[in-house]
């Protein structure tokens, strides 16, 4: 079973048991740059990952969120 | 993660306070936060009248919002910029500013550029050379006079805009790049009125962005999540994402980067330059704003160059 992570429009899955924060890094979203919010309500990025659920994340810059390969930057784990 | 004040479950972690807090802790802490700068900063007092320059999103809502749960006496300005985009752009920003007005019964004034001016940003964009085709720079200037105008003839005593740290330092990291040193001078909590000009202050100046768009959701603020379709890929947004890259491997490095900044300009670093892009102002003929061109001012110069446009199209 996997977790659904939606941004904007977009879906990435990826394996229940891990931490929000290792989800986003894994899908290339810096953690500081969404609010993940479950159910309607937000949790901090050390919440782990159920089987099966739906995170909405909430991007804090309108119109932002860029994938990491527009800045060439990387992320430290 | 636990709330560092009552051990409830956090909602967010603000590492670079190094502080978790419940949702109820904090809807608390933001105003907290606000009111001690407006304090720090001497933005305004308690009988003070505010005009909020609101566009519906979560920072001008949130500090509007902000505003009244602190007391102060606070109306809206909505500026209709006619922008469509194919979302509706304008109308939908609008809508949340009107339903956010009217549920909390404060006093939302509308100016729809279109009506007052003859066109809307886009078609003037359009007609002018200003902003080689982007309407972002007929956009900025339009809204700049619009808001001078309304704070000075309804007789308000500051303008608040709802900048957060993100902004002031995505601003103050472009400027500093180009080293322009007019523009680092000005840069600040509070722009001082002068001459016709109404005084500017950003009450949200020290909140991440991060913190302000939690705001708006654990608030449950009605906030359009889009920003202007003129504004995507804009340069601004490249600085807020390469300073998150960097904030993200040192917690803390916006605002120390801003508050140092700060310093730097109050022990007089850009003195030099501070007088010189206000030394010479003078009013508009046409409008009576103040302005440093020897005529009128670029406000009246762009419109009536797209206004004479639009007759001779017809």
């Amino acid at each position: 079973m996997t977790v659904t992570l939606r941004l904007r429009d977009k879906d990435y899955e990826v394996r229940a048991g891990m931490t929000v924060r290792d989800a986003l890094l894994q899908i290339g979203i810096e953690p500081d740059s969404v609010l993940p919010t479950r159910q309607g309500e937000l949790i901090t990025e050390d919440e782990i990952l159920m089987e099966g659920e739906h995170i909405r994340l909430v991007s804090v810059i309108s119109g932002g969120s860029l994938p990491l390969h527009h800045l060439a930057l990387r992320i430290r784990r | 993660m636990k709330c560092r004040k009552c051990a409830d479950k956090a909602v967010i972690n603000m590492r670079q306070h190094k502080l978790a807090l419940c949702g109820p802790h904090f809807l608390d802490w933001i105003p907290d936060q606000t009111l001690r700068f407006i304090e720090k900063y001497r933005m305004f007092s308690a009988d003070s009248r505010i005009l909020v320059a609101v566009s519906g999103g979560k920072d001008s809502l949130g500090l509007w919002d902000v505003l009244g749960r602190l007391g102060f006496q606070a109306d809206g300005l909505y500026i209709g910029l006619g922008i469509d985009g194919g979302t509706g752009y304008s109308a939908e920003s609008q809508r949340k500013c009107e339903a956010f007005a009217e549920a909390h019964g404060l006093h939302l004034i509308v100016v729809d550029v279109a009506e007052v001016e003859g066109a809307t940003i886009p078609t003037a964009a359009s007609l002018t050379n200003r902003g080689k085709g982007k309407p972002c720079s007929v956009c900025g200037l339009t809204k700049r006079h619009v808001m001078n105008r309304v704070a000075r003839d309804g007789g308000y005593d500051v303008l608040a805009t709802g900048h957060n740290l993100d902004d002031e330092v995505a601003v103050l990291f472009g400027n500093t790049l180009n080293w322009a040193a007019g523009y680092l001078a000005r840069q600040g909590p509070v722009l001082e009125g002068r001459d016709g000009l109404a005084r500017k202050v950003k009450p949200f100046c020290r909140l991440y962005e991060r913190e302000t768009a939690a705001y708006a959701l654990v608030r449950g603020i009605e906030y359009i999540y889009d920003e202007c379709p003129h504004a995507v890929g804009a340069t601004s947004i490249y600085y807020k994402e390469t300073l998150n890259r960097m904030e993200a491997d040192r917690p803390g490095m916006k605002l120390s980067f801003y508050l140092a900044f700060l310093r730097a300009r109050q022990e007089g670093l850009f003195a030099e330059v501070s007088g010189g892009t206000t030394a010479n102002m003078q009013a508009c003929p046409t409008c009576g704003q103040p302005t440093t061109a020897p005529g009128q001012c670029a406000f009246c110069r762009t419109w009536d160059a797209v206004r004479a446009r639009q007759r001779v199209s017809v």
